[in-house]
């Protein structure tokens, strides 16, 4: 396959679109944890249970798919391939514990692989809206919708007091995570991330690497989002996290402003080599390509490079982990070879820029 | 294969770990691997660590009480009667076996939203449309019985006929509404 038709087929919308703020933010996600009344939570369902609650959603969607997001089609995990689960988490289109943990998991997948509803996680239901960019209300209203359409023929696990039922308590009340993904360089190089992040766990929300909870913070990329979810409406809980986002994104930007006038050439400096670095190094891990794309970002996004387009950050940080590299070279590598094929991929990528 | 840990079982589980290039595998029998618990790292890792803070927080409960009502409670385990989870057993997982656990825990519950979810414990979000149109009703009509009881110990009967009047016609409702919906 060649590079361009792996991309073209590789990428989902919010890792090749421009959203709001896409500078600073690469893409903005919603999560809604939804559960059937009637049925054991995934932890303790029976064969036969999972299998109804998979049998219940085919049903739904065979009475008419939802209104303005195409054709979902459904797949089982125990039909896809463990390179191919690889590649799903890394595009965070279903979570570890889905491709790992989940003995009768499936998910729903829209085209534009914006909408996946995951089957049999920790809960029964769990909607997923990924968007490009700051769009936190936009996500909501889609999620809103896709939950509103499964609502018109599930019965949902739903209390009065403790709203929706959820596995577990944590995610009781609204099952909503909203989420934000940022790249924060600016923030990182001033040195002022260690004082942001008590701050904003002080709000109530949390702060997490790129690949969710323990994973650090590679590339400069930080997830942020809400941690309690009962007892706060949907719209505040989307609101607060907005709010606290758009101060980082004023800080952020003033914190690049800082470093170009005060260490401008210093700044050149290090775009420039990492540039170099991605462009012509054949040995690459993970974390050195994660920081130079990291890098080369900030170049685009400050006017030092112009000759790449910025999407390469969100684009090459998805596609150089192990299962995407390993998907497009057709079969398991050592980590050694990772490393090799790594730098190649990064380098032929450039170079398609520079072609065109 | 023998789990390279103990020496003793048969190794079922087969880590790769690399960091920094290099290269470490190792193999494990289940109950060394649950012990290396961090080695699962994105897989388990964050299921794992979770569950175990939750199951700390959790476990704060019991220690409140005295010794005497402990053991008082371990004849009387509260048991859901729907999945077969016992209280204990919730407290260990630290996830509900089924939506009627909350029912089943929930004189237990209160303190532990609490403490979930910074002292909040109402939910103040979406209800559904369908069956959440039944709760809305439901909560009317409960509105309305206390004032109709007040307007008959008041002895303002002609208002208490209407009100009367309105609460049927929202049971109606709710009957054709719970007809409809199945």
């Amino acid at each position: 396959m060649s590079l361009e038709r792996f991309i073209s087929q590789a990428v989902s919308s919010w890792m090749s679109e421009d959203g709001p703020d896409s500078d600073i933010v690469l893409s903005s996600r919603i999560r809604l944890a939804r559960n059937l009344s009637e049925i054991n939570f995934p932890t303790l369902a029976t064969n036969e249970e999972s299998g109804k609650v998979i049998e219940t959603i085919e049903d739904r969607i065979s009475k008419g798919p939802a209104p303005g997001f195409g054709k979902m089609e459904l797949l089982k995990m125990d039909d896809i391939k463990p390179l191919q689960k690889r590649v799903l988490v890394e595009k965070h289109l279903i979570s570890p514990h889905l491709a790992e943990n989940a003995p009768h998991g499936a998910f729903l997948l829209s085209e534009n692989e914006e909408i996946s509803i995951m089957i049999n996680e920790e809960d029964h239901i769990r909607i997923q809206c990924l968007f490009p960019g700051l769009q936190l209300t936009e996500a909501l209203e889609a999620a809103n919708l896709i939950d509103d359409w499964l609502e018109e023929n599930i019965n949902y696990a739903f209390d009065e007091h403790y709203g929706y039922l959820t596995s577990c308590p944590t995610n009781a009340g609204t099952g909503l995570r909203a989420s934000v993904m940022m790249h924060l360089p600016g923030l990182v190089l001033t040195r002022q991330m260690n004082r942001i992040l008590p701050a904003i766990n002080q709000l109530g929300l949390v702060v997490r690497g790129i690949y969710g909870e323990g994973s650090e913070a590679l590339g400069n990329i930080f997830q942020i989002s809400n941690q309690i979810t009962l007892g706060k409406s949907e719209e505040d809980i989307v609101e607060d996290l907005n709010s606290v986002v758009s101060q980082l994104i004023a800080q952020e930007r003033s914190a690049r402003g800082a470093l170009q006038k005060t260490s401008n050439i210093q700044l050149e400096d290090r775009v420039f080599r990492s540039y170099g670095t991605l462009a012509h190094s054949r040995i690459i891990e993970t974390k050195e390509a994660a920081n130079c794309l990291s890098d080369v970002r900030l170049g685009i996004d400050m006017g030092y490079i112009k000759d790449i387009p910025r999407n390469i950050l969100n684009e090459l940080m998805i596609l150089t982990q192990p299962g995407f590299l390993q998907q497009y070279a057709g079969g398991p590598l050592s980590p050694d070879e990772r490393d090799i094929r790594r730098a190649a991929f990064i380098r032929e990528r450039i170079n398609m820029e520079k072609n065109q | 294969m023998i789990c390279q840990e103990c020496n003793q079982r048969p190794a079922t589980l087969h880590f790769t770990n690399i960091s920094n290039g290099d290269k470490t595998e190792m193999h494990l029998c289940e109950r060394c691997a649950q012990e290396q618990g961090e080695m699962f790292m994105m897989n388990q890792g964050s299921g794992f660590s979770i569950n175990n803070l939750l199951a700390g927080l959790l476990n704060m409960e019991p220690s409140f009480q005295t010794k005497k009502q402990e053991a008082f409670h371990q004849e009387h385990v509260l048991k859901c009667n729907h999945c077969s989870m016992t209280f204990p057993q919730f407290v260990k997982v630290g996830r509900f076996g089924c939506a009627n656990c909350y029912e089943t825990f929930k004189g237990q519950l209160p303190p532990i939203i609490r403490r979930l979810h910074s002292g909040n414990s109402t939910h103040m979000g979406k209800i559904p449309r369908r069956i959440g149109g039944n709760i809305q009703i439901q909560r009317n009509i409960a509105n309305l019985k206390q004032v109709l009881s007040e307007h008959i110990s008041k002895e303002e009967f002609e208002k208490a006929v209407e009100v009367r009047d309105q609460i049927r016609s929202l049971e109606k409702q709710l009957e054709d509404k719970r007809k409809g919906g199945e």
